[in-house]
């Protein structure tokens, strides 16, 4: 387990970071300030690095990055791609925000999904996208992770998933939140014939994605440093008005108190994910 | 008289005078044994929950409490659930399930607690786990929803085959005062918020969400509770006859549909 000193300052994104470092000379190359060790990394050797700095602080990954990063090289198949929620409840500012959004961050939707090979082993994966609104969870979100169970069960496959989220998607109001429940019967389902789900939560996995399918994995593993909760540190610290000990809602935090199994650092999740896909393989015959 | 706004029901389904989910137990159902405990950590009291009977029929009752007088609301926790009062809840599902005895909860609560403890103890962690397990509980479920339906931590407690809503209780992903310090860093706005976020009864029941909406003319008299109480006779009798199959793969589809008709391409 990689034991990972992680500091309080906030996290930026691996482009908000580079934009914040001037480049005196053309020739000279970019580097990345690391908010955790505060030292300037060589972009390229993070890029080789699966976006790990050399302290071990994990920077968030975008969904495509770490599909290409975990999968075997072009066993990724793309399921429902073009599926997008709509601004239904005319929500104010929601339809600029996902226009705004599909332009930014080269993703329709907060979550892509689909079938690959890891290792050898065939499953259905979904990943999260940190840049699409935080990989907040509304129909499109929850109605992706829904087929991709379904498709999983229909087939016999195991399911991985990668989370990270802020939650429900605010904009598409109690439709979003009905997306908890519809995930968690689907991952019901797929278990009750005896298949495997593994989870990978990364930072952050909060709201009603760690209230619904991101707990719900057979077995539940995380990146180090990454932030898991169910309620925002800030809100609670408003609410309880107590300090927040060291390391509070950190995976770390979590493996401690008993709800993940591992913590697996990004260099190491293929060669995990893969055995425990192969050691669950063809799912378990119940007998029922 | 002008019509309510979102906001007006927002402060209607908060009121301390409201009837709270002890008062539902008493006046619907008689012989309450209340059971406590989640058999792992604590008993929570924001989370009442025993076995009645509801005419003669022996039922299991859950319900989220608020209280009413400030020292019995401190005590509840304001109906603020920990991770415990969901376990709790779910205990005493399956121990339904097991006998063969319908649930009935009411949902009342602006979110499950945010505490330092709650997270601890997973409580992100027991309200997935109800989702999941209430989706297949072999027994029928039915939840009203009698104030604030606030995002998860009522959820937790309305995975049901019918959901019903009182004329002036609420249902949302996020409270108003959130989202407005959201969108417009002024938890002032939650008036405009609350508007936005489609969470009246009437707005739940138009997007398919509920099924049934009781009207407050009569709020806490008896003819109030006697309504809700043949509305559940009727339905749990018409959802008995379902076979447990039946029974939740209905209740699969009818979560499964939810925002269908929202999305784009695919």
């Amino acid at each position: 387990m990689a034991v990972l000193k992680f500091s309080n300052k906030p996290k930026n994104e691996l482009e908000k970071s580079k934009s914040a470092v001037p480049m005196p000379q053309a020739q000279k190359e970019p580097v990345v300030n690391c908010p955790n060790c505060h030292k300037d990394i060589p972009r390229s050797r993070l890029s080789n690095n699966l976006l790990v700095c050399t302290c071990g602080y994990h920077f968030r990954m975008s969904a495509r990055r770490r599909i290409n990063a975990i999968v075997d090289k072009g066993t990724f198949v793309e399921h429902d791609a073009t599926l997008i929620s709509s601004d239904v409840l005319e929500f104010p500012g929601y339809k600029q925000k996902l226009f705004v959004t599909r332009e930014h961050s080269n993703e329709v939707e907060g979550v892509v999904t689909g079938t690959a090979k890891i290792g050898g082993e065939e499953c259905c994966i979904f990943v999260m996208e940190p840049s699409f609104m935080m990989g907040s969870m509304g129909t499109a979100v929850g109605e992706k992770i829904t087929r991709i169970f379904e498709y999983a069960t229909e087939k016999k496959m195991s399911v991985v998933g990668f989370t990270v989220s802020g939650g429900a998607r605010m904009q598409e109001g109690l439709l979003s939140l009905m997306q908890m429940a519809k995930t968690s019967g689907a991952v019901k389902r797929h278990s009750l014939e005896g298949l495997f789900y593994l989870t990978i939560l990364t930072d952050p996995t909060t709201g009603g994605v760690t209230a619904s399918f991101a707990m719900e994995g057979d077995i539940i593993l995380a990146e180090p440093g990454a932030t898991v909760g169910f309620a925002g540190a800030r809100v609670i610290e408003q609410t309880t008005r107590e300090k927040l000990p060291w390391g509070f809602q950190k995976s770390e935090f979590l493996l401690e108190h008993g709800f993940v199994d591992a913590i697996v650092p990004r260099g190491k999740q293929k060669e995990k994910i893969s055995y425990l896909l192969r050691i669950h393989k063809g799912g378990v015959d119940c007998g029922c | 008289m002008a019509a309510k706004t979102a906001f007006d029901r927002v402060q209607l389904a908060r009121a301390n005078r409201r009837p709270t989910g002890r008062d539902y137990i008493k006046n619907i159902f008689t012989d309450f044994f209340q059971l406590h405990g989640d058999r792992r950590f604590a008993d929570d009291p924001a989370v009442v929950g025993g076995v009645a009977l509801l005419n003669d029929r022996p039922v299991t009752v859950i319900a989220i409490e608020k209280g009413h007088s400030s020292q019995e609301r401190i005590a509840c926790n304001f109906g603020s659930a920990n991770p415990e009062g969901y376990r709790k809840a779910l205990r005493l599902m399956k121990q339904a399930e097991k006998f063969h005895r319908p649930v009935i909860c009411f949902v009342d609560t602006s979110g499950a607690y945010c505490g330092i403890g709650a997270e601890e103890r997973g409580q992100g962690q027991a309200i997935a786990e109800n989702l999941m397990e209430m989706m297949a509980l072999k027994t029928p479920v039915i939840s009203i929803l009698i104030g604030e339906g606030g995002s998860g931590g009522a959820l937790a407690l309305a995975v049901a085959d019918q959901v019903w809503m009182l004329e002036n209780s609420i249902y949302s992903v996020i409270s108003p005062e959130g989202c407005a310090s959201i969108l417009w860093k002024d938890a002032g706005q939650a008036a405009e918020a609350a508007a936005s976020l489609r969470l009246t009864a009437q707005d739940a029941f138009d997007n398919g969400i509920i099924e049934r909406i009781f009207p407050e003319k009569y709020l806490g008299q008896y003819r109030f509770y006697k309504e809700i109480k043949t509305a559940l006779t009727w339905k749990l009798s018409s959802l008995s006859s379902l076979s447990v199959e039946e029974l939740t793969e209905r209740r699969y589809q009818r979560f499964r549909k939810i925002g269908t008709s929202n999305l784009i391409g695919g």
